[in-house]
């Protein structure tokens, strides 16, 4: 199967409109996200900003709307896209090494049945090496630390070599170390002409690590540059009055907002 | 020994080895007391089965009991899909349910066939080399041989074939999803294969004691190894180990066979867990003990190191004021002291206890981390 990417948006949800049990956790939403750019998908707890990743690849069924990757749909272009899931998300406890969950990267370039060789294990100890993990490659994932292990899933989607990365809250519980090295990967993905699109809780570092930002609360309040739109009005309507320390002053910033 | 023995020792080993490795993955799926229920309802499947083929020895059977093992995976889903019912309960009303059904059937229809509802339960292995495989009046060993042998080859080859995506699946099914491979294929399809183990080995040892085999000897591998095929490996290992214990226990005790077999994976497990070199419940302690000794050690050189040169110095360092500020009782307070005299950290002399060179340097590596 050959993949495009050709000139199309490098994910383009419309309408998106999901509900547990008929309770809407995605409310119409829209999302382009264009090629190249880092964007962060921002939003209070329960906002969906997980439902929509996990939209967008396909785990959840939306009961309307679509999603478009390079232009055609995520079946067709499943390989242009890598998935770094929560680390909470996983069983940690499984008998395994870092080695062999980066080479799960791998599964899906070799399809059912063909197992990975030696090919693929190199790949997995470059990807290692890349987020400077190489000295833990025989580790069993349980004696990792957080931050590492985090290190780990990144290396993992690395090692699919795709174009768009949907990240579920890659900063959460990490070190300094790795999250310096996380924002180093970001910004080298995109000097590679990579998309990431990642959810993020740190309101403070918005600015700092990404390009774009979409809020959202189960509707999209605003998207698009972060110097555009990632205001106080913006973020009063997207955390309503839980935001710390909100309203007030006339020329908050937003980074003033949290103190 | 006998050929009859050997005959019983072989299915023994060949069922330990086929239940241990559908029971690997569901242990670490977290799916033991689906083994429970599966291995209970299938004997719905055969009784159904009978019913349309109306022949004991039919293949036929094992198709109804894989597909009502599958059948109970998805009644136990739906239950517990509704939100109402946690999946533990669910399975405890599911498989009830099916496997009572399974037991009024025999119990009122099939009463002058031979389906016993206290076979079923316990299985008599010592019958297995009774019942042979003959095809034109050759005699090539017992049936049961031949079906537990044909299952384990399937499940070796379904295990080393879609090893790769047995592991994603279990252990990060959203990848598994993402990638392409279907979760719930994978998923249905160890139910499947764990059905049709457990119909194949409850003939031998009865429909509890699959249940031992297929969760004990995995259990006891998880915590002797952090490598899956390792894990798979040792489990096929200790499986057949038990199976043939369990062979001469029964023999010694004149005992049923399939109960002595499911007790030594018991003791089997039970070895394993006080003993398994790193994460026993021995060595586990041991580590602990040593952390104790190796923090009081540490807290008694930083103390010594903060009041070095300090005019309270000559207070701080005497041996009976640790009792005190560590809350130490006096016999431990000696021991960490003694122990830090031996390994040459501190020095005590008249009644006050100095820091080495080597006592000064551990103190700064402790205070670092």
């Amino acid at each position: 199967m050959r993949l495009r990417t050709g000139n199309a948006l490098a994910v383009q949800a419309t309408d998106l409109t999901l509900a547990y049990q008929q309770r809407p956790v995605l409310w119409d939403v829209d999302l382009e996200v264009p090629r190249g750019v880092l964007m962060a998908i921002v939003g209070p707890n329960g906002a969906g900003k997980t439902t929509l990743l996990r939209t967008l690849l396909g785990l959840l069924r939306p009961a309307a709307g679509e999603v478009l990757v390079f232009g055609r749909s995520y079946l067709e272009q499943r390989g242009l896209v890598a998935y770094v899931p929560q680390r909470g998300s996983v069983d940690w406890d499984f008998p395994t090494t870092a080695l062999d969950v980066v080479t799960m990267g791998t599964y899906g370039s070799l399809g059912w049945v063909k197992r990975p060789g030696a090919s693929e294990r190199s790949r997995a100890t470059a990807a290692l090496e890349q987020v400077g993990m190489q000295d833990y490659a025989d580790r069993q994932i349980s004696q990792l630390s957080g931050g590492q292990q985090q290190r780990v899933f990144l290396a993992r989607a690395l090692v699919q070599d795709a174009e768009i990365y949907l990240m579920d809250e890659p900063f959460q519980g990490v070190d300094a170390t790795t999250e310096r090295a996380i924002v180093d990967l970001l910004r080298a993905l995109r000097t590679a002409g990579k998309t990431v699109v990642a959810v993020h809780h740190d309101l403070q570092t918005v600015a700092e690590y990404f390009d774009q930002v979409t809020l959202l609360n189960v509707r999209r309040i605003a998207a698009g540059p972060v110097d555009e739109v990632f205001t106080e009005e913006n973020l009063r309507l997207t955390y309503g009055g839980r935001v710390a320390g909100i309203g007030g002053r006339a020329n908050a910033t937003p980074l003033d907002m949290l103190a | 020994m006998t050929s009859a023995q050997i005959d019983v020792l072989l299915v023994a080993v060949v069922v330990a080895a086929a239940c241990a490795i559908p029971g690997t993955f569901l242990v670490l799926r977290r799916m033991a007391m689906m083994s429970d229920a599966i291995s209970h309802t299938v004997l719905l499947g055969i009784v159904l089965a009978f019913f349309v083929v109306a022949d004991l020895n039919s293949p036929v059977l094992i198709l109804g009991a894989a597909l009502v093992g599958l059948l109970t995976v998805v009644l136990v889903e739906m239950v517990s899909r509704t939100g109402l019912v946690r999946e533990d309960t669910a399975i405890g009303l599911v498989f009830p349910a099916l496997f009572s059904i399974a037991v009024i059937l025999i119990s009122s229809l099939a009463g002058n066939v031979h389906l016993d509802s206290d076979v079923v339960l316990l299985g008599e292995i010592a019958f297995a080399p009774f019942n042979r495989f003959a095809p034109f009046g050759v005699d090539l060993g017992p049936i049961a041989l031949w079906v537990m042998g044909a299952i384990l080859v399937v499940n070796l080859a379904g295990a080393s074939l879609f090893f790769k995506e047995l592991k994603l699946a279990t252990f990060d099914p959203a990848l598994a999803a993402a990638l392409g491979f279907s979760p719930a294929l994978v998923h249905y399809g160890l139910m499947a294969v764990v059905s049709v183990t457990a119909v194949g080995a409850f003939d031998a040892v009865g429909s509890i004691l699959v249940v031992a085999l297929m969760i004990g000897p995995p259990a006891a591998a998880y915590l002797l190894t952090d490598r899956l095929p390792r894990m798979l490996g040792l489990s096929v290992v200790i499986g057949a180990a038990s199976a043939v214990g369990g062979y001469w226990l029964a023999r010694l005790l004149d005992a049923s066979i399939a109960g002595s077999m499911a007790t030594v994976v018991g003791i089997a497990f039970i070895l394993v867990l006080f003993l398994a070199p790193q994460r026993g419940l021995v060595a586990t302690a041991r580590r602990r003990r040593r952390q104790r000794w190796t923090f009081a050690r540490q807290m008694l050189l930083i103390h010594l190191a903060t009041h070095e040169g300090t005019p309270t110095e000559a207070d701080e360092s005497r041996p009976d004021h640790m009792q005190r500020h560590m809350r130490w009782p006096p016999e431990f307070a000696n021991r960490v002291v003694h122990t830090a005299t031996e390994r040459g950290l501190i020095d005590l002399e008249n009644d006050q206890l100095r820091l080495t060179a080597a006592g000064r340097e551990a103190a700064r590596q402790a205070a670092l981390r």
